[in-house]
């Protein structure tokens, strides 16, 4: 099958545990989405590794429902980029959140 | 949330003619993620970057790119792109363009680039169809597959475009779907580093057209197509990649060819060199 190559599956999904897991900083991303551009084609919501984005209520001027994030999904995402390489319409991405 | 945040890539983008006019789950829109993700990458500068394209939904492509970009006539996409890397060859020529375009109307000009492995990287989305007038059939709809102009099955054998393009010794061959991003990006990069003749395609939805016709009810089913029958594999025997939608047989993706081969501009060079030694 398939390798859609999400960066967060080399440390979660590859059965071989590192010897200090906890030395691992899980990537923090804060996402944005730039709901006009949006044109629903649930791509995001679909193939987000975390279930972090849902379609929402809003109607855009298209009207389109752009996504949104699920309540209780707000620390959710891991930054692995999925959504914005795979949104056609360059309406959402990601940013990585630097904390030390 | 930052509702007026500016996406990183807008940077290579016409920012200013988005949205843009490609339907809701078209596969294009990927297509140009992964070009600008690619030249974004690369060390290239931007103003050595060339795309072309011939006519088509696909052919509006680099109408949304922010390099210098040739929207020409239909199936001539690819003598625009020869000319310019025969002048300059410096520029990194790209040709992106749809299945119709290059290998209906265009096919001889892309069979002798192919052939003369010209320095040039051809990317085709193939959407099995002519998605701009309607959905038409074309040398590359599948055997059986529907469409406006096939209404009872497409009856004829179809282009396999990887097999064509490595029996006329292209340098690189590969071939993607949209649903395979990354992959697609890397491929990108990587075809431009070599020298001679690039050939990618990219299996793309086609909701409205190809997808209505076919039980892909919007762009996400037939991505799931592509996610339960796509195979990766490099060494594929190319005569038995070509593509159905029966869904009894895998869609072979992969970088099927990388070779080393004496390339045009070399050979020109070369050839040049030795007109200008002889006394
Ligand atoms: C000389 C000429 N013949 C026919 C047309 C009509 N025409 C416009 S786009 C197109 C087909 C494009 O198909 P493809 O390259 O597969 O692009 P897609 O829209 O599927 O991306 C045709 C036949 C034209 N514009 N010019
Ligand atoms: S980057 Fe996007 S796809 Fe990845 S976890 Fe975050 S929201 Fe999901
Ligand atoms: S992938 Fe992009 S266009 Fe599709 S639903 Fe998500 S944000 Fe909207
Ligand atoms: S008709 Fe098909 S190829 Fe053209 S924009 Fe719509 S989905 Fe894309
Ligand atoms: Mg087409």
């Amino acid at each position: 099958m398939i390798n859609l190559d999400f960066e967060s599956e080399k440390v979660y999904n590859t059965g071989r545990a590192p010897i200090n897991i906890h030395a691992f900083k899980v990537p923090l991303g804060k996402v944005h989405i730039i709901k006009e551009r949006c044109k629903e084609c649930g791509y995001c919501w679909t193939y987000c590794p975390k279930e972090v984005l849902e379609k929402s209520d809003y109607v855009n001027k298209n009207g389109y429902h752009p996504p949104r994030i699920k309540k209780g999904k707000e620390s959710a995402c891991v930054a692995c980029g999925m959504c914005e390489a795979i949104c056609p319409d360059f309406a959402i991405f990601v940013e990585e959140i630097k904390n030390e | 949330m930052i509702e007026e945040a500016i996406h990183p890539k807008d940077i290579y983008l016409r920012s200013d003619r988005f949205p843009h006019i490609w339907c809701p789950g078209c596969g294009l829109g990927i297509v140009l993620k992964s070009y600008v993700d690619a030249i974004s990458k690369l060390d290239i500068p931007l103003d050595h970057h060339v795309l072309v394209s011939g006519i088509g939904c696909t052919a509006r492509l680099p109408g949304y790119a922010n390099v210098d970009s040739y929207h020409t006539t239909h199936g001539r996409a690819i003598p625009f792109a020869t000319g310019l890397k025969i002048v300059n060859p410096e520029l990194q020529v790209t040709v992106i363009s749809g299945d119709g375009d290059l290998f209906n109307i265009g096919g001889n000009h892309i069979i002798h680039a192919a052939r003369r492995n010209m320095d040039i990287l051809v990317v085709c989305v193939n959407n099995f169809n002519y998605g701009m007038t309607g959905g038409q059939h074309g040398a590359t709809t599948p055997e059986g597959a529907r469409t406006s102009t096939t209404p009872y099955g497409n009856i004829e054998h179809s282009f396999n475009l990887p097999y064509i393009m490595a029996s006329l010794g292209a340098s690189y061959v590969a071939r993607w779907t949209s649903l395979h991003v990354r992959q697609l990006t890397k491929s990108i990069m990587k075809a431009m580093k070599m020298k001679g003749f690039s050939f990618i395609e990219v299996i793309s939805p086609c909701p409205p057209n190809f997808g209505k016709y076919n039980k892909f009810n919007d762009g996400l089913s037939q991505m799931e197509f592509f996610y339960e029958n796509s195979v990766l594999d490099n060494n594929a025997d190319l005569s038995e990649a070509y593509i159905d939608f029966s869904g009894k047989r895998p869609l072979i993706v992969g970088e099927f060819v990388q070779r080393i081969r004496p390339s045009y501009i070399e050979l020109e060079r070369d050839l040049i060199k030795r007109a200008m030694e002889e006394p």
